[in-house]
């Protein structure tokens, strides 16, 4: 029978009411008294130099309260990068400096140039049309291979050309990889593109901005997944404002995915702003405004070598690739194409050398960051694109030769650093195969066939890491942060718990799952326990939520917070009872003594810890709260098989997904019907990313798409009913609750799948089809058997 | 400005509006009802959906002087007095149909419509009506398995395993 609390129970979420209500309360609902508007006039060209801004007529109209631009924020700092690459010649990555408002030169279609601030939205948005702008455009640096070429359009003058880096890895391994590769029995190359997406969370990003002169003291009401961060990055870095005097407020936030996780300018503005005009300053983003200024993700244009042994063995990989990093460096965007995507590159195999090229290239476009799976989509799509172009190049089962090459033996350390603790690839393969009954495959294309119709089944691997850890590593590798996570457990007089997380939600449900754990702990009901989150006010320093990282890292300082009030509870315990403190045994919301019939209730050890009549003064402090910061030793690595079958109509060369399939090892989990949702979520992104989604420039680097009407979001009819079977978790042995994470992989996995399938599904016609580019647009796939 | 007039979740208000203020603008802004989203600017997410005169509407496709005399039901109207949900947002919660929440509101009123249309639909039906509702968090698998479970039928074959 199923748990209906604790860990292990499909809990109805308890924030759903809320948000079924309509009261959740997300930043665009906060109004603060006497607060203005901002709009941001953007550039309209990818590259140009402002010669002027002549904001004389737009300041004189109706409502206008003040135009900033780039002149106001001269001695103000740069919007901060939180990554540094070293490359592989030694040299750290170029690292242009990134004003709030555009100082000298627009560098992207979107870049803010002015500022206005008014009494109403419609008087800034009238008033920003009537500046006068000089500016003088300059042709821009768009396609990565033709910026990195001699006497390109410089997107930052001063850097000299527009690499960022240059980076191998493992770089002592180059020559050996390349030796192996030259007298490989086989080689399988793969070139492919991974095309741009726009995270698009359905809530814009908003700021609200607001400053008391009396204390000193700024609020920032934000659209964050990380509130701590922003109010390091935004206070030590951009405005010179001391965390005490600082408080960021993330409260709903209607998804992130990523693109939510960076310090924008516009939040560094609207706090600038409402200190400098003493009144609240509001922004809130429309969409086309988010396409183009929320960092966008992947980007990636790749080669592929696996070499091979006579007996299919893998031998070595090398790949190269040319990453996008927009025009500016935003928060996290060194780290994506390179430590979260180099050490991928041994997926599910034993391929025993490895090197990777990634050159990341500075262009006039939004700037690119992490957007979900950040790094790891990338390395899974092109490595298991290229396994299954070998399996077919080779005549054999591309399921059988990824078992051949499975990794077995746990833990694992791969040739590209990073060590794997466990794991069973066989026993996921084996439960896929079986829930998409592999068996009745050719029936069923015989039935496709028959109406006309080719069916294509694509099968893959996936890995990912996730809580990516511990900070003395990451800090080794370049990241300027630590990766803990940090909790405080509050226990009131009454026995009820408060737990104040540095973790963020915004749609993973932590209100309902973390009581959950806690619940299990002490043996409660999980109603006894409460939530605070996304507030620096009322939260101990914390990371924020990304990466698949929540309940690894941040559920795991809640343990650790937890046990150390067990500890205390039974040392009180072990006093009202009067018995040893290693008797005492917690049970069901009861502290017994081993081996009696001696109890005593949860709620009355805490009492005793705020009304300390009888209570061991002389030994512990009163009051019942305590605080953890948890720094993991690895990341964990969930990995799983996934499975998708396509129909291809050869008349329009549409795609329709017959069937997807996930089987997933996310070791253990807490809440299965929470899960099952995150891995769904994933899939329709990386489903969507497969078929539909493509962020497109022209050559001149207009954003060509920049709204719903041109970018296609997957709609309730693009995407089929998924199974997904999470029976195989192999607990991580490194942090106390076993569990791995679970938000990525859907959108890591599936992409491959889709692709693999529609190979298939054209090979099955006689076409002689090995690749095409993501979206599989109908007119793509017709061009492919066409062409 | 002039004086627009209408009723919502059952209370009569009036408030001023300009004349291009979109429904969706007054009832989050002057009513204060801010349970109706704004997701997109060119009508295409259906994070705004209410209900005017019974019909499913984008309230950003809408003037507020042009809902003056009709009768709008929003999110905020869709649960009992006592705050017991209705079928279909119980359905959501009970088989998860939703995560950050924020097209939430629209996915509501838009279902709310289509068993109102079509007290039965199949799972292509359920898909179909949703052609103007955008969710970025499910894959929409939850949202459909709860609009069926709210119309009375079996989802236990759409159960995700």
């Amino acid at each position: 029978m199923p748990k209906d609390n604790g860990i292990g129970a499909s809990l109805k979420r308890r924030e759903d009411v809320r948000f079924l209500t309509g009261t959740g309360n997300y930043t665009d609902d906060i109004s603060v008294h006497r607060q203005l508007y901002v709009h941001f006039l953007r550039s309209d060209v990818a590259n140009g130099t402002i010669n002027g801004i002549d904001t004389a007529a737009a300041s004189a109209m109706s409502g206008v309260v003040r135009i900033f631009t780039g002149a106001d924020f001269e001695g103000v700092g740069s919007i901060p990068c939180g990554w540094q690459v070293t490359d592989r010649h030694g040299e750290v990555m170029k690292e242009p400096a990134h004003p709030v408002l555009a100082q000298g030169k627009v560098r992207h279609v979107g870049d803010p140039i002015a500022a206005v601030v008014a009494n109403s939205l419609e008087e800034a948005r009238n008033a920003a049309e009537a500046i006068d702008l000089d500016i003088h455009e300059l042709p821009a640096a768009v396609d990565m291979r033709k910026a990195l070429e001699e006497g390109a359009p410089l997107v930052h003058d001063e850097l000299g050309d527009n690499l960022c880096y240059d980076w191998g890895f493992v770089e002592e391994n180059r020559e050996a990889v390349d030796e192996a590769i030259k007298n490989a029995a086989h080689v399988t190359t793969l070139e492919l593109v991974n095309n741009r997406l726009v995270a698009n969370p359905m809530e814009p990003r908003v700021a609200v901005g607001d400053f008391n002169r009396a204390t000193g003291d700024s609020t920032l009401y934000t659209t964050s997944q990380n509130p701590h961060v922003i109010r390091l990055l935004m206070g030590a870095f951009v405005l010179g404002i001391p965390e005490h005097k600082l408080r960021v407020v993330a409260p709903d936030v209607g998804g992130g995915f990523g693109t939510k996780i960076f310090h924008y300018a516009e939040e560094a503005f609207c706090t600038f702003a409402a200190k400098a005009l003493n009144r609240p300053v509001k922004w809130t983003a429309s969409r086309s405004e988010a396409f183009m200024s929320d960092a966008h993700g992947r980007d990636h244009v790749t080669k592929i070598e696996l070499a091979l042994d006579a007996d299919n063995n893998f031998v070595a990989l090398r790949t190269a690739t040319l990453a996008n990093m927009g025009a500016y460096l935003s928060t996290f965007a060194p780290s994506v194409p390179t430590w979260l995507h180099g050490t991928l590159m041994a997926g599910n195999y034993k391929t025993p050398l490895i090197y990777v090229n990634v050159k990341a290239v500075f262009t006039n476009t939004v700037p690119v960051d992490a957007y979900r799976g950040a790094g790891r989509p990338e390395a899974t799509y092109q490595l298991e694109r290229v396994v299954d172009k070998a399996a077919r190049e080779l005549g054999v089962d591309p399921v059988a030769l990824r078992r051949q090459n499975f990794i077995t033996e746990f833990p694992y350390a791969t040739p590209v650093a990073v060590e794997y603790d466990t794991g069973d690839y066989n026993a996921t393969m084996d439960t896929l195969e079986t829930m998409i009954d592999r068996d009745g495959f050719a029936a069923r294309r015989a039935a496709s066939e028959a109406k006309g119709k080719l069916r294509g089944l694509g099968i893959n691997c996936y890995i990912e890491a996730c809580g990516i850890a511990p900070s003395n590593l990451v800090g080794q590798l370049g990241a300027r942060a630590g990766l803990y996570e940090s909790a405080t457990v509050r226990v009131n007089a009454t026995g009820g718990l408060v737990v104040m997380t540095g973790s963020h939600s915004h749609g993973q449900g932590h209100e309902t799952v973390f009581p959950q754990v806690i619940a299990e702990m002490i043996g409660l009901d999980e109603s006894m326990v409460e939530i605070v989150h996304g507030d620096t006010a009322n939260s101990p320093m914390g990371m924020g939520t990304y990466g698949s990282r929540s309940l690894a890292v941040g559920g795991s300082a809640m343990v650790r917070a937890t046990e150390k009030i067990i500890n205390k509870t039974k040392k009180i315990a072990a006093h009202l009872m009067e018995a040893a403190e290693a008797d005492i045994e917690l049970k069901d919301g009861q502290f017994s003594v081993a081996g009696t019939d001696k109890s005593v209730a949860w709620g009355d050890v805490c009492l005793a810890a705020y009304v300390p009549h009888n209570y061991p003064l002389e030994d512990i402090e009163p009051g019942l709260e305590e605080t953890a910061f948890y720094d993991p030793s690895n990341f964990t690595y969930p990995a799983g098989a996934y499975s998708c079958e396509v129909e291809v109509d050869p008349e329009t060369g549409k795609v329709t997904i017959e069937s997807f399939a996930a089987a997933d090892d996310f070791g253990n989990v807490v809440n299965p019907m929470i899960v099952e949702g995150q891995v769904h979520g994933g899939l329709g992104q990386g489903i969507g990313q497969a078929l539909l989604e493509n962020c497109a420039y022209d050559e001149n680097g207009q954003l060509l798409s920049a709204s719903y009407m041109d970018y296609a979001m997957p709609r309730a009819s693009d995407l089929p009913l998924f199974k997904v079977d999470h029976s195989n978790g192999t607990p991580c042995t490194h942090n106390p609750l076993g569990v791995k994470g679970c938000g990525e992989a859907g959108a890591i996995g599936s992409p491959p799948a889709v692709v693999n399938a529609v190979v298939d599904a054209l090979q099955s016609a006689g076409k002689n089809v090995l690749h095409i580019d993501m979206p599989l647009t109908p007119a793509r796939v017709w061009d492919a058997m066409n062409g | 400005m002039t004086k627009v007039t209408m009723t919502v979740n059952g209370a009569s208000v009036s408030g001023e509006a300009a004349g291009n203020t979109l429904l969706v603008e007054f009832l989050r802004e002057e009513l204060r009802l801010t349970g109706t989203h704004v997701g997109c600017d060119t009508s295409q997410c259906g994070a705004c959906s209410v209900h005017v005169d019974g019909k499913l509407v984008k309230s950003c496709t809408m003037f507020a002087a042009e809902a003056d005399g009709t009768d709008v039901i929003t999110i905020e109207g869709e649960a009992a007095e006592d705050g017991t949900l209705s079928t279909v947002q119980q359905a959501f919660q009970d088989h998860h149909g939703l995560q950050c929440g924020f097209c939430t509101p629209g996915m509501v009123m838009a279902a709310t419509a289509l068993l109102k249309e079509n007290p039965k639909p199949s799972e292509a039906e359920v898909r179909h009506y949703l052609e103007g509702n955008i969710c970025r968090c499910t894959g929409y698998h939850n949202i459909v398995k709860s609009i069926m479970a709210a119309s009375g039928q079996n989802v236990e074959p759409m159960a995700a395993e």
